[in-house]
């Protein structure tokens, strides 16, 4: 399988920082935040691979940076350290040092996000049809026709009913809002799929369907993903490796399975034990 | 003939962070497996048997000791050692793992959850189905049962199942946890002629068995685990 | 405004064309970089004008400070010459800029200031049309943060205003904005074209006439410069249209003064419910009417 995206020292601080950030923080500090400055170290030392079809799964609690990963891949947030470099055919490039109209290119075109909270991926404001039809238009798709027949096929793709795609995804229930966001990460084919707490906060069985979605989707487009979550069972589900990340730094990686069954740091010990 | 797995000193502790113990599971394991013939572990319970499976399948991190496996192109890999792509790929190709609990989603079929091996070989769903209905006639699966998710199946339609998604990609090596434990003796007796038929195919095999009949029946070769004495656990 | 009052240019010392020469040179400065960057909109310190904001105070500062002594102007308001904001603007012009002179006719003025409409006859290229603005950025009904508008113009990100014309379809059946067509020039920054109807927005593509939009309020002054792309938004399979002015057989209605079927028609309505269509154009109407009377006259008399 090809590497499609290799992220190594990925750091983010929010703050002035310092050179004590790093051991201030962390695991075994027991915090986020530098005691010395008083930067909160998001995301600290973060390195991860992802092959094509793969999804790998980010699991921690809320403040463990396990969202700050997938933001500043996705260019949402700005790294203050580390590298990124993803493989887009015979290319290689260096996600964080490419300019502000190349990242966008990228989002628009191979990138793909889902957001916990549909608010931040959908427009409400225009139709559900729309915001697929804006996807596309960002990445120069000028045909009225063929814009809309792309729109309808995702929706039905996703199972959003076709009749609804002129109604405005306001008046969506929250799993129905959660695909179109899904259809519209998908309007452009990505290689690469980021998904950030999807399933949070919605119904058991809805959670259910969204997560089997995600699967056919991965089966159908080998679509590479990062599953990011704080639920043990969404990554057992999707991921077929995991990290687990605590306070900013990574704690523990391995195969999902070795992870549940078998886990090493005391921290995912823990969480599994509450979670089974 | 060279060994298809040739395990030497496997051990394997938990370290308990939060209890602050170290639990043995299994120390100093010597096993081999040639293809075309089956090993049987034995050993008293916590003796470590499963955990030497779930070593081998990665379940379970070795805490020391080489496992190495001998690939179709004759490749050598230290599977206590091996990359996560790695291991990844040689069970999605060469390695299989009944294991004595149908762990799968409540919401596929008996015949979607058989085939899903063959379908990530790339295997036509067409095909991928037809020897999904082969195989769950071949195990006594009822025809009724296909399309129900098995939730709701008893222990031993639950486990043939289990038996049937193991062996339909017949994978180079297969690891068998008490496949047979809750079977009743009719459908023990077909496992058991599939397990030999596919022993005769040239798939290599390493069984943990509920009953000592099988053992006596099957093994080309036994190894006897020792229970390990609690807070003991060799050094590593 | 009064016409016997008289501005006391000499005791208070007035400037020619009201503004002080600093201000004037300031805004043609500015100018000068918005016809650098087509559509670009530039940003220019706007004074207070002795009008209120949303008069045209944007389009006025900027005729200010172009006209000189010997320039001609022509202020069209809705088309015609004699509606109230375009009667108060040039009186204000002749009251200020001594040696300047006014006229009703499109073709001899070099300086056309203007709001909703671009007059019928092609501009050339001595000319100069100025056009008020109320709203400089057309991607203001989509962003409502400046800051974010700013990065969008800069990286030619126009996808939401496009999204905009396809809800548009969607909901109509075609795309339903009537004036202040979005407009792309020279293949990058695309702009406000103003509160001008459809029908005039080809007038401004490879426009030979230098074209300047000002906004008093939002303090921008963006320019078409001559012989420029002006291409309106659109999809591959759902062109820009123009208003086609049809009767109900569907034949093109034209102007029941001066007869012209090509240019763009108000449609005005009696008090007994009849209603007839007639040039939105004054200037042009009138000059057609004049031709067609003197031609007429000469018929009679050969």
């Amino acid at each position: 399988m090809k590497k499609i995206l290799e992220v190594r020292g990925l750091t983010k601080i929010h703050g002035p920082g310092c050179p004590l950030c790093s051991e201030n923080t962390g695991p075994e500090a027991e915090t986020n935040v530098c005691v010395s400055c008083g930067s909160v170290v998001a995301a600290q030392d973060v390195s991860l691979d992802l092959h094509q079809g793969e999804i790998l799964g980010i699991v921690g609690e809320s403040g463990s940076g396990k969202s700050t990963v997938v933001k500043t891949l996705f260019f949402d947030a700005e790294p203050s350290a580390g590298e990124a470099r993803f493989f887009d055919g015979d290319q290689q490039l260096d996600l964080f040092s490419l300019n502000a109209a190349r990242q966008r290119w990228l989002r628009n075109h191979r990138f793909g996000m889902v957001y916990q909270n549909p608010n931040l991926g959908l427009n409400f404001n225009v139709s559900a049809g729309g915001n697929i039809a804006e996807r596309l238009l960002m990445s120069d798709v000028a045909h009225y026709g063929s814009i809309r027949q792309r729109a309808r096929d995702l929706l039905t793709r996703t199972e959003v009913l076709g009749e609804r795609m002129d109604e405005s995804p306001r008046r969506f229930s929250g799993g129905m809002q959660q695909r179109v966001q899904i259809a519209k990460a998908l309007a452009t084919r990505p290689p690469l799929l980021l998904l950030d707490e999807v399933t949070t906060g919605l119904d058991l069985s809805v959670q259910a369907r969204i997560l089997d979605l995600i699967l056919e989707i991965q089966h159908e487009l080998n679509t590479a993903m990062i599953v990011v979550t704080h639920d043990l069972g969404v990554i057992r589900l999707l991921a077929g490796r995991t990290l687990v990340m605590k306070y900013g730094q990574v704690i523990e990686s391995g195969l999902t399975d070795q992870v549940l069954e078998d886990p090493q740091h005391a921290y995912t010990q823990r969480l599994v034990a509450s979670a089974l | 003939m060279k060994p298809l797995l040739d395990i030497d000193g496997l051990s394997k502790h938990f370290q308990l962070h939060e209890q602050q113990k170290l639990i043995p599971s299994c120390s100093a394991v010597k096993v081999t497996v040639y293809p075309g013939q089956l090993t049987a572990l034995t050993g008293p319970t916590g003796s470590g048997k499963s955990s030497v499976l779930k070593c081998i399948f990665r379940t379970y991190l070795p805490s020391s000791g080489r496992i190495l496996y001998c690939d179709q192109e004759g490749k050598v890999t230290d599977l206590a050692q091996a990359s996560e792509y790695r291991i990844l790929q040689l069970r999605r190709r060469d390695i299989g793992f009944v294991t004595q609990f149908l762990h799968c989603l409540p919401r596929k079929s008996a015949l979607e959850i058989t085939i899903e091996p063959l379908l990530a070989r790339g295997v036509s769903l067409a095909e991928a189905q037809r020897r999904g209905r082969e195989l769950l006639a071949q195990l006594r699966v009822p025809e009724r049962l296909w399309a129900v998710p098995p939730a709701t199946f008893s222990g031993g339609e639950k486990q043939r199942i289990n038996l049937a998604r193991g062996l339909i990609a017949r994978p180079r090596l297969l690891l068998l946890d008490e496949p047979t434990s809750s079977l009743d003796p009719g459908t023990t007796e077909n496992v058991a002629e599939l397990i030999d038929t596919i022993k005769q195919e040239g798939v290599g095999i390493l069984a943990i068995f509920h009953h000592p009949e099988l053992v006596r029946r099957l093994a080309d070769q036994t190894v006897r685990l020792q229970a390990s004495s609690p807070g003991m656990p060799e050094p590593c | 405004m009064n016409h016997s009052y008289e501005l006391p240019v000499d005791e208070v010392s007035y400037n020619f064309a009201f503004l002080d020469e600093f201000a004037k040179r300031e805004i043609r400065r500015s100018i000068l970089k918005a016809i650098s960057i087509p559509g670009y909109q530039t940003p220019y310190a706007s004074r207070e004008m002795p009008m209120g904001r949303g008069f045209g105070t944007g389009g006025l500062q900027l005729t200010l400070s172009l006209l000189g002594a010997g320039d001609t102007l022509k202020v069209i308001d809705q088309g015609a010459d004699d509606s109230v904001n375009a009667v108060n603007l040039r009186q204000f012009v002749e009251l200020t800029c001594p040696g300047t002179s006014t006229t009703e006719r499109a073709a001899e003025a070099n300086i056309i200031q203007s709001r909703h409409r671009i007059p019928e006859d092609r501009l050339t290229a001595n000319q100069i049309l100025v056009l008020q603005v109320p709203t400089p950025d057309p991607l203001a009904i989509v962003e409502p943060s400046e800051a974010r508008r700013k990065i969008m113009h800069g990286e030619s990100d126009y996808a939401s205003l496009l999204t905009k014309l396809y809800e548009d379809i969607v909901q109509f059946d075609e795309i339903a904005i009537s004036n202040r067509y979005p407009t792309r020039l020279n293949g990058h920054y695309v702009i406000d074209s103003s509160p001008i109807p459809r029908f005039d927005v080809p007038k401004m593509h490879q426009s030979a006439a230098l074209i300047l939009l000002g906004a008093g309020r939002e303090r921008k002054v963006y320019a078409v410069p001559p012989f420029t792309d002006a291409v309106p938004l659109a999809f591959e399979d759902v062109a820009f249209r123009t208003e086609a002015f049809l009767d109900h057989q569907g034949t093109r209605r034209h102007c029941d003064r001066c007869d012209s079927s090509t240019s763009y028609l108000d449609e005005i309505m009696h008090p007994d419910g009849s209603h007839h269509w007639q040039c939105s154009d004054t200037g042009y109407c009138n000059d057609r009417c004049a031709r067609r009377d003197s031609a007429g006259s000469g018929a009679v008399r050969s």
